[in-house]
């Protein structure tokens, strides 16, 4: 397998963007992230987008972007897993360049959430779950992770003060975030007294509604020491899945789908999480990033709660998880977030995260954790500087 | 939006009855039924039906409820574990919401689970109740 | 002879008190509950309606019928004026969640509160008539009052089950006799949700006649007088009506007083008389001759003597007493609650 770098990213604006519409969305990350890489050409494009079909009646999304961004005739798929749709479109591209097939690719990911009524985006979401033997029960995506609090809380003592204290740690990082949905701080206070959304799931514990987009150039060592910009190599990369329905999984208070993605990524990579120093891990609820970051063997079982109350895992702490804001404070268009989580990364790699982001130190290697539904999905990858 | 008539219908040996595979080499039993056990790659498998009572194994209580259940918000949806083993998700009723509690012992009963508006078909199954006798 | 084989009841756990209704429209509880001799209704929650009902109560029923496979029903028949569809039988869903399908016959019946009863008589003429060897007859009933209006206080929700064989009886079904004459006492037009009734004009030529006739004529074909029975249940749409009719008809307190299930579970319409028969059945000895007779506006009704069998003190403990469904485990709600979970309330839908 050949070597694989990233070379330029983009991102759209993050929000509420009424003025854009999916296709424009794409359109705006992809063209900064070329410009950013300077390069000429694309060989071909990934593009993860979880429910453009429900949220605006929109399929054949990968043929669209190609139109759109002025490439008609460029091989173009659309990838979908949920919500680590857009994670896995980087893994596809990274496969296609490691592989030699091509050379140049960009993975990218979208999603346009605001055009329909909020019941119906609650419904679009819920796709990702068992339609018949959850859905139909009535188990919305924020139940979904609450009854995994609870089991985490019942067995390892997981308290209310450790899940606000993740949203606290995003919401102070995504402050400094330009492209931040909510770029402003929260109180541990202003968390525990929000609204309730499903026991023990507060509405500050959760990611919100985002339309936005992001993209990544994706290419060989060669051609990206050959464009003169700032490019990081992709270590490795793994995926893995595991039992859609929560009741089916061996342990509610793990996701195997990360421990196992982990493992894969960190092989191919050579490395093992000691040698990770900062990571994007998805945080669409408080508790999945103190769970995932148990899966992910970061933390043992039980230990990340207390680990984030402690600050190991802020900006300046032991190991920063999510400088970008996370999915809490920079938002959750679901199909682009994994593409997004690999933007920081090379950021923060290549020095360039914006407004006090930066982590010190000079960190040499990262991780993006990206997972799907309530984890019947999963991609890592492992990213380290040029 | 929904589309429920075939749908449901095909469901209904599962929601009615618990209609489960048990696979001959594990002995574990699914719901719906598996064409093949994920544990071993077993494809022997006999109908069961699952038994109606278990415990609580986690539970949430949603209090920001899809439309078919704005009656009933705020409502509690359980993981069960039954007392073959097998784990089940569904709605807790005729109970309180701040009296589920993991533990709980739970019996299941035949009740209605959702209804596509006015006019749509009316979809059955299975909930829990506390296992009071 | 033909019988029952197993019964069963089920009941909603939720109540509601007739002061928590009053005082919403500014009625005098304690002459309702006077009056009507009814302290509180069982309510339904959204999730229970006449299908869910009937499923439970089948269950039981099949529980108490010993080893009777449900692909030998031969017949299941729901009563009830509140059944979920307009058109497609309540019952195709109970026998599908029984595991009765798909060789058996199915119709829903309908005739007010004795729909149920109707349904336990056809069922027990097919088994006698050796069509089959097990027939299911349900009632049950999940009736709306219309808000503010006298009918509001009692109408209330439950089931009874019993399926009816020739063999193994629980209680033999000795005499029946049906009497109807065209009665517009109470009724409820093709898509209105709430029924109308004529007010006083329910009482002495409807429901007392028409329970007065079936009970005399079927009185007289077996023989009998009220002294002979140990135990006697009338349709009970509040405590009052069928006190008095039984003391009318010679009856006494002592044998109403197992079946007289209204002053604390209202009028369960098709269920009334059937679940009182449930819960008479729970206490009576091997020998006791019941009486039965229900009432549905019309009008009409159907009369059964029946004659408990030994067999009864092996079954009546396989499944739940009625009694402990009434009187056990309550939930109270408002009025707010009641007419959120019987669809009162007018939604943007």
């Amino acid at each position: 397998m050949r070597d694989v770098c990233v070379v330029g990213v983009g991102m759209s604006q993050w929000g509420e963007v009424w003025r854009k519409s999916l296709r424009q969305l794409f359109v705006d990350a992809a063209l900064e992230a070329i410009n950013n890489s300077g390069v000429d050409r694309l060989d071909s494009l990934y593009v993860g987008c979880m429910s453009s079909g429900l949220f605006v009646g929109q399929e054949h999304v990968g043929a669209l972007m190609a139109d759109y961004l002025g490439m008609p005739g460029l091989p173009a798929l659309r990838v979908e897993s949920a919500c680590a749709s857009g994670g896995l479109a980087v893994r596809q591209a990274f496969i296609e360049v490691a592989c030699g097939m091509s050379e140049i690719i960009m993975a990218a990911g979208v999603e346009k959430m605001t055009d329909c009524s909020g019941s119906d985006a609650t419904f679009a979401l819920a796709t990702a779950a068992d339609q018949e033997y959850e859905v139909f029960h009535g188990a919305t995506f924020p139940g979904l992770y609450a009854m995994m609090a609870h089991a985490h809380m019942d067995e390892y003592g997981t308290t209310r003060e450790m899940l606000s204290a993740v949203s606290v740690k995003n919401h102070k990082n995504g402050a400094k975030n330009p492209a931040a949905q909510y770029p402003f701080e929260v109180t541990p206070e202003q968390v525990a007294k929000s609204v309730m959304i499903a026991d023990p799931l507060r509405i500050l514990d959760c990611s919100p509604i985002t339309d936005g987009a992001a993209a990544v150039i994706v290419t060989t060592e060669e051609v990206a020491k050959k464009l003169g910009k700032p490019y990081i190599k992709v270590l490795g990369s793994g995926a893995a899945t595991d039992y859609m329905q929560l009741a089916q999984r061996d342990d509610m208070t793990t996701i195997k789908a990360a421990t196992l993605a982990a493992g894969r990524a960190l092989k191919m990579a050579g490395k093992t999480i000691k040698d990770v120093q900062f990571a994007e891990v998805h945080d669409c609820f408080t508790i999945a990033e103190i769970v995932l970051l148990e899966s992910i063997g970061l933390y043992e079982p039980g230990k990340a709660g207390p680990a984030t109350l402690a600050g190991e895992t802020a900006l300046d702490g032991k190991f920063p998880v999510n400088s970008s804001g996370g999915l809490k404070s920079k938002g959750h268009p679901v199909g682009a977030t994994g593409v997004a989580q690999v933007v920081e990364v090379y950021k923060q790699l290549t020095g360039q995260a914006e407004n006090g982001r930066q982590i010190s130190g000079s960190p040499k290697i990262g991780m993006t954790q990206n997972m799907g539904g309530s984890g019947a999905s999963s991609v890592v990858h492992i990213m380290e500087v040029a | 939006m929904t589309m429920f008539s075939s749908r449901n219908w095909r469901e209904y040996p599962q929601r009615y009855r618990l209609e489960a595979s048990k696979f001959k080499k594990s002995g574990k039993a699914y719901l719906p039924p598996r064409s093949v056990d994920p544990k071993t790659g077993d494809t022997e498998f006999e109908t069961v039906r699952l038994p109606d009572t278990g415990k609580i194994v986690t539970y949430t209580i949603i209090r920001t409820a899809p439309s078919q259940w704005g009656d009933e918000a705020p409502y509690a949806v359980a993981i069960t574990e039954l007392v073959d083993g097998t784990r089940l998700m569904g709605q807790v009723t005729d109970c309180d919401v701040e009296a589920v509690k993991i533990g709980m012992e739970v019996r299941i009963e035949f009740r209605r689970v959702q209804s596509e508006g006015h006019h749509g078909v009316l979809s059955y199954g299975y909930k829990f109740v506390p296992k009071w006798y | 002879m033909a019988g029952i084989v197993g019964y069963g009841a089920h009941l909603p756990r939720h109540r509601i008190k007739v002061e928590e209704i009053a005082k919403v429209w500014g009625a005098d509880a304690p002459s309702y509950k006077r009056g009507l001799m009814l302290r509180e209704k069982s309510v339904p929650p959204p999730d229970m309606d006449t299908i869910t009902l009937s499923v439970e109560a089948a269950k039981n029923a099949l529980k108490r019928a010993g080893n009777v496979d449900p692909v030998d029903i031969g017949a299941i028949y729901i009563g009830s004026e509140s059944h979920p569809y307009a058109v497609k039988p309540s019952g195709t869903t109970v026998a599908e969640a029984i595991g009765a399908t798909p060789d058996i016959h199915c119709a829903d019946y309908e005739f007010a509160c004795k729909a149920g009863s109707e349904a336990m008589y056809v069922c027990l003429n097919h088994v006698s008539a050796g069509a089959m060897p097990y027939a299911l007859a349900i009632a049950a009933d999940t009736s709306q009052g219309a808000p503010s209006d006298a009918l509001e206080f009692s109408a209330a929700a439950g089931a009874a089950a019993f399926i009816m064989g020739k063999d193994n009886l629980v209680a033999e079904c000795l005499y029946t006799h049906s009497y109807m004459t065209d009665m517009p006492d109470f009724w409820r037009r093709e898509h209105e949700f709430y029924p109308q009734h004529g007010g006083r004009f329910t009482g002495e030529e409807a429901y007392f006649a028409h329970t007065k006739g079936a009970t005399n004529a079927v009185l007289k074909k077996a023989g009998m007088k009220a002294k002979d029975f140990t135990y006697a249940v009338f349709h009970q749409p509040n405590g009052k009506f069928p006190q008095k009719v039984a003391f009318d008809l010679g009856f006494t307190q002592e044998q109403i007083d197992p079946g007289w299930l209204a002053p604390t579970l209202g009028n369960t319409y098709s269920g009334a008389s059937p679940i009182g028969l449930t819960a008479t059945l729970d206490v009576a000895q091997p020998g006791d001759l019941i009486m039965m007779c229900s009432y549905g506006s019309g009008a009409g009704s159907d009369a059964f003597v029946w004659k408990v069998t030994e067999r009864i003190n092996e079954v009546r403990d396989k499944a739940v007493r009625t009694r402990k469904l009434l009187e056990e485990n309550l939930i109270y709600v408002d009025y707010g609650t009641y007419a959120k979970f019987r669809h009162k309330i007018r939604k943007n839908d």
